[in-house]
């Protein structure tokens, strides 16, 4: 019986590297958060500078999205235009 | 003392309970040995330095009210009764966090920059206006963490904020960032149940500025109202005054005897508690 004990905790991962383990998967996941949440009003507001330029909206007719599943990343513009007669 | 001379500095965390109060309350106590030194609660409505530097009964005047201009800061300074280098400045409880305007700290700063060598701003928990405020101004950062998943992951997202949200960041600065363990165990690190000095550092990739062990020492001062660097010795204590050079940059000498003085003071601690 203690033989047994023994050797499955010589199989258990200690839960320090488990702690360790599971942060930096985490932690990746946060800084690139970090990173987008530092570009995307930026990117949302040049856009609308360009947009205006051609088009006339509003500022909250820009919506500017980041969605990431997995190792991929879908960067989602949602820009409402008025109806025909307010464009210039 | 002009005010290039001043340093602020900020003691955060994220989360909360990790022992930012205490190590302001550690860290201002010993700097004060060094130079003049004031320690603000920047933890409006939630205010509790007071309670750890001892000084709860003597509050009349807060932050607050000198941002508001109801007080003078000298009104709202209270001066250490152990340490006359030594001064708080008590949050306010009854005001909401709005109350402190960017302008309004900064002002405050300003005045305290004229005649403190050392400004220690101890940050509440969270990523809110408080604290946002404590960190904004900083020179430098102590960022406290317990070897603990959610503490951990919470420091890493405020050396982010520090990065992108402080005054240095904006102007192109280097905010020079400290870190801070605290609640360490070293038998449970070895024993693989806690995440150790290493791996924290590794981590969160900001130089270690000191490792405060889990004590009881802590809870004893806090309880009498007295910072655990003014307290009798301890471990923690000594941890603390390590970190403290480390911070000045004062080289550690004769650690040989200091050591030796160290484990003898251990050794005559547990030798009063089994016969208490």
């Amino acid at each position: 019986m203690s033989l047994l004990k023994f050797l499955r905790s010589g199989n258990r991962q200690k839960s320090a590297n488990i702690a360790r383990e599971r942060l930096q998967i985490v932690l990746s996941h946060q800084r690139m958060d970090d990173k987008t949440s530092d570009f995307l009003p930026k990117l949302r507001n040049e856009l609308l500078t360009v947009i205006s330029k051609y088009v006339n909206i509003d500022k909250d007719q820009i919506n500017v999205q980041l969605q990431r599943t997995g190792d991929c990343s879908i960067l989602e513009l949602n820009i409402t235009l008025p109806t025909t007669e307010e464009i210039f | 003392m002009t005010e290039s001379e001043a340093k602020i500095i900020v003691v955060t965390s994220g989360k909360g309970g990790v022992g930012k109060t205490t190590s302001a309350a550690a860290f201002g106590a010993e700097l004060a040995q060094h130079g003049k030194t004031v320690v603000v609660d920047f933890d409006i409505g939630l205010r509790n330095l007071d309670l750890i530097m001892g000084c709860e009964r003597r509050v009349i005047f807060d932050f607050v009210n000198v941002i508001q201009g109801d007080a003078n800061l000298s009104q709202a300074l209270i001066k250490d009764k152990r340490n006359e280098n030594l001064y708080v400045l008590p949050a306010s409880q009854t005001r909401d966090k709005d109350a402190l305007t960017k302008e309004g700290v900064e002002n405050v700063l300003n005045e305290l920059r004229k005649s403190f060598s050392y400004i220690v701003c101890d940050s509440p928990a969270g990523i809110e206006r408080g604290a946002l405020m404590a960190l904004y101004f900083a020179d430098e950062a102590i960022i406290v963490t317990n070897p603990e998943v959610s503490s951990v992951r919470d420091s890493d997202r405020i050396i982010g904020v520090l990065n992108s949200r402080s005054r240095r960041s904006e102007l192109g600065l280097e905010l020079k960032k400290h870190l801070l363990i605290t609640r360490y165990s070293k038998i449970r690190a070895e024993r693989g149940e806690m995440l150790s000095i290493g791996d924290v550092q590794e981590i969160l990739a900001i130089p270690l500025l000191g490792v405060i062990p889990e004590s009881p020492a802590v809870l004893n001062a806090s309880n009498r109202g007295v910072p655990v660097t003014l307290d009798n010795p301890s471990d923690a204590k000594v941890a603390y005054q390590r970190a403290v050079a480390s911070f000045l940059g004062i080289p550690e000498t004769d650690s040989g005897e200091k050591g030796w003085k160290t484990r003898l003071l251990d050794g005559l601690r547990i030798f009063n508690r089994s016969t208490a």
